[in-house]
């Protein structure tokens, strides 16, 4: 007879051992580095082009973001139909994504198509005109997408703890507005373009079951432009943060809304600090996956909220640990109430073994399943290198996993969990 | 080519094997033939509540979490209109412990009123999250109930009014459960890298035991041929006025659905789109236009959906669309137009299943429609659409007396 209440043996998180694959790395004839993630099984690949041309490089607010978004709406031989038709017609995605420090490019298609694309993209890093016709559109639109936006209390929250945490002007803490839309010109778009992608900095990572002409796809489409390596950073040059004074703030953003958005959150170090690892570890049994202290009390006990997440936000300079959930109006002081409460319990009491063993497994296997597949091998890559960092602070980072001890967690707890440190805002 | 191997138990339960040798992990599929159009019009969002109450425990593992956690797995589950989907994934060493998590709920829940109590609570807070408290939160509850009369899409999966899920009561929950979690009305897939004879083993072992139940027999009221033009005119306090139109469309496994889905992607489908370079870049009346369709099992909608540019009209705005589909009706679309649109679906194709985890959930679906390996046919029937087709099909959908259209106004 079956017994239903034994649970199956199961492999434990320490006996597994996890491989990042490595990739193959080569240097086009200008400097720019390409790093290879070969695997996989379908006949698909990615190529990102990665610039340091994200919004702490501009010198007017919100140009970074124009130039990424209007990167493919007009060369000097095609215009945006015709960039766009030609990327469609071979079932292709390109996307652009503008970050704090970095903006990308990035192609996924079907291997038997590359060979198409490629010069396609070429064009737009080297002969991007940004019609006015364009950059009118982009401002009218983009302007409208604001006011939707600005009436969802989640995004205004967002926005408010990051200027909370970094200062109104640092890269990280300023926020679009309709006027910077209004402000945008064509002469400093082109500009922007001209510095940071035509002759910027730029590294490419691609991943797929790679053809064998990639390499040299690569070098003739892109090893003659103007592209360099990026160059060391120096610190002493970044901006400073300049974190709020006052720590509680509630807003009324819509005087009809039923809901809340909650925001708690700290300013932390980068990666680069020795604990960053570890917190992350410690930010996993506070809010970090469905187990977690913070779903466990408010969502799964509570009902006060459909979903509560804390995490460590990736930025370069500096990270913040952050707390987020929409909670029903009534009960946003009983959430953030609860909040605080789970901070004292983790520096007042040790987290048991069971529950530890829990989230170290769970880690694990989260890393072991984002392991899966080219893209995903890519992206974890990706973030190394951006941070420059190598292969030895992922295996650090599983070394941490499993061994961290109850005792280090609630060191780090009685270090980084102190309520008094942290923003708290409400917007309804 | 997808390869998988089924069997069935001697219980009605449908297994599905697909192996992936180059995968650490293995997912666990189940799929229960029952959505939000199976439900009491008087106790709508129900599917979707007891969604949430099959992680309350189950009638011999008390936390369906921890367990699950301790193996390295994660998992999460969604409704549908159509039907109910529950996955795991963990390394493929543990796959033991979702085969004895997820057998159990299938046995028996707990029935706790705790968590009925918690879990009606969480998807309040669920749908204002996503429908009260958000600007045009409300579209798709008022344009169902426009271009449905009598078939149960005329709610939402997640309910039609708050007070169907804060009235939900612990009879409710048992009967569904013991009417539609059943094996036999229940599709399982297992993924990834497992062997077939160990997956039968682990099923047998599992599933084996759990009573068939009676087989659930569908019998929903058909929507009838709409045969006229409906218009709803709200206002709300959202800073655009936008515009929606819908028009019934062909069922998931009739011929007419690959043709409409193309459709969409020739309207809608990124930015060298008909709408998108029409409306967006030369006339400019709106900043952003989407066309897609509601991809259900019984017919679908497909969609035009758009915010206006501030100080057109929405009359002139839906003009210019109707313009739009006028031309999709008088003429064939051009051949770079149909090899475009039929590229994209082979790249959308490819890049879905290369996840392990789609491609269970993908084996569950169409083996629910019939028969998993029209995975493996699906592109096949899309490469054979034709211009003409496309033109026929047309004239079908955008007929005007097939036509709902919503002006959501801006107070």
């Amino acid at each position: 007879m079956l017994n239903r209440k034994i649970a199956p043996a199961f492999k434990d998180a320490r006996e597994f051992n996890l491989e990042l694959p490595l990739y193959r790395k080569h240097v086009l004839s200008n400097g720019v580095e390409v790093f290879a993630i070969d695997l996989g099984n379908e006949d698909a690949l990615m190529v990102s082009w990665i610039f340091d041309a994200g919004n702490w490089y501009e010198e007017s607010s919100g140009v970074a973001g124009a130039v990424s978004a209007l990167l493919k709406n007009g060369t000097s031989t095609r215009n945006a139909f015709s960039i766009n038709e030609h990327f469609e017609y071979y079932g292709a995605y390109l996307s652009r994504a503008c970050q704090h420090e970095t903006a990308d490019i990035t192609l996924h298609c079907l291997n038997k198509h590359v060979g198409e694309l490629l010069p396609v993209v070429a064009e737009l890093i080297a002969d991007s005109v940004f019609p006015q016709e364009e950059l009118a559109i982009y401002q009218k639109n983009g302007q409208q997408r604001l006011q939707v936006n600005l009436k969802k209390s989640e995004f205004v929250a967002s926005r408010l703890i990051d200027s909370y945490l970094y200062g109104p002007n640092h890269p990280y803490g300023k926020f679009s507005s309709l006027e910077q839309y209004q402000a945008l010109e064509r002469e400093s778009l082109m500009a922007f373009y001209n510095k940071y992608y035509r002759q910027g900095a730029c590294r490419i990572i691609v991943a797929g079951k790679l053809p064998a002409s990639m390499e040299d796809l690569l070098e003739i489409n892109f090893g003659k432009l103007s592209l360099h390596a990026p160059t060391p950073e120096d610190p002493t040059g970044w901006p400073v943060i300049e974190p709020a004074t006052a720590k509680k703030y509630d807003i009324v953003n819509d005087p009809n809304g039923v809901q809340g958005s909650i925001r708690i959150a700290r300013n932390f170090p980068n990666r680069h600090h020795p604990d960053f690892q570890k917190a992350q570890m410690l930010n996993n049994v506070f809010g970090g996956f469905f187990g977690s202290r913070l779903m466990t009390n408010i969502r799964e006990d509570k009902g006060y909220t459909y979903g509560i997440y804390s995490y460590l936000v990736n930025n370069k300079q500096e990270s913040g640990w952050l707390i987020s959930t929409e909670a029903g109006k009534e009960v946003c002081r009983a959430t953030i109430d609860e909040v605080y409460k789970e901070m004292d319990l983790l520096r007042e009491e040790l987290v048991d073994e069971e529950e530890l063993q829990m989230a170290r497994n769970f880690t694990i296997g989260t890393i072991l399943g984002d392991l899966d597949g080219p893209f995903q091998v890519a992206s974890r890559w990706k973030n190394l290198i951006l941070h420059g960092m190598d292969e030895k602070y992922f295996y650090e980072g599983v070394r941490i996993v499993k061994s961290i001890t109850p005792e280090e967690l609630q060191e780090l707890a009685k270090k980084y969990l102190d309520p008094s440190a942290f923003f708290e805002l409400v917007v309804v | 080519m997808i390869h998988f191997e089924r069997f069935q138990l001697s219980n009605g339960l449908r297994v599905l094997v697909h192996e992936d040798a180059s995968t650490p992990m293995a997912v666990l599929d189940v799929l229960y033939d029952v959505g939000a159009r199976d439900e009491d019009p008087a106790k709508t969002g129900f599917a979707h509540l007891f969604e949430h109450l099959m992680f309350g425990g189950s009638v011999n593992i008390s936390d369906f979490e921890t367990p699950l956690q301790l193996a390295g797995g994660e998992n999460n589950a969604y409704t549908t209109n159509d039907f109910t989907n529950y996955y795991i994934q963990l390394p493929a060493e543990n796959l033991e412990t979702a085969f004895w998590l997820e057998s159990d709920r299938m046995l028996s829940l707990a029935f706790s009123e705790k968590s009925l109590e918690v879990q009606r609570k969480v998807v309040c807070e669920e749908f204002k999250e996503h429908y009260i408290n958000k600007p045009y939160g409300d579209v798709w509850f008022k344009m169902r109930e426009l271009a449905y009369k009598q078939h149960p899409y005329r709610w939402m999966t997640i309910g039609s009014k708050l007070s169907h899920i804060e009235e939900a009561q612990l009879k409710d929950v048992k009967d569904f459960f013991f009417k539609y979690y059943r094996p036999v009305n229940a599709i399982l897939v297992v993924a990834g890298n497992v062997k077939t004879d160990n997956v039968r083993a682990l099923a047998e072992k599992w599933f084996g035991g759990i009573p068939s139940g009676e087989k659930y027999v569908r019998q929903l009221p058909k929507e009838p041929i709409q045969h006229e033009l409906r218009k709803l005119e709200v206002s709300a306090d959202v800073p655009l006025d936008a515009l929606y139109k819908a028009f019934p469309m062909a069922a998931r496994t009739e011929p007419g659905y690959y043709v409409a889905d193309l459709i969409t992607e020739v309207l809608g489908g990124g930015g060298s789109s008909r709408l998108h370079q029409a409306l967006i870049k030369e006339k400019k009346l709106f900043s952003q236009i989407e066309c897609y369709h509601t991809g259900s099992n019984d017919p679908g909608l497909v969609v035009v959906e758009g915010k206006l540019i501030k100080g057109v009209s929405l009359a002139d705005a839906d003009k210019a669309v109707e313009e739009e589909l006028a031309k999709i009706q008088s003429e064939k679309i051009s051949d770079l137009e149909l090899t475009k649109v039929k590229n994209k679906t082979e790249s959308a194709i490819v890049f879905e299943d290369m996840s392990v985890m789609n491609r269970a959930n993908s084996l569950a679906i169409y083996e629910l429609l019939g028969d998993a390996n029209m995975m493996n046919t699906e592109l096949g029937k899309y490469q054979a659409v034709t211009a003409g087709e496309i033109l026929a099909t047309s004239r079908q959908i955008f007929d005007a007396n097939n036509s709902n259209t919503l002006y959501y106004q801006s107070k």
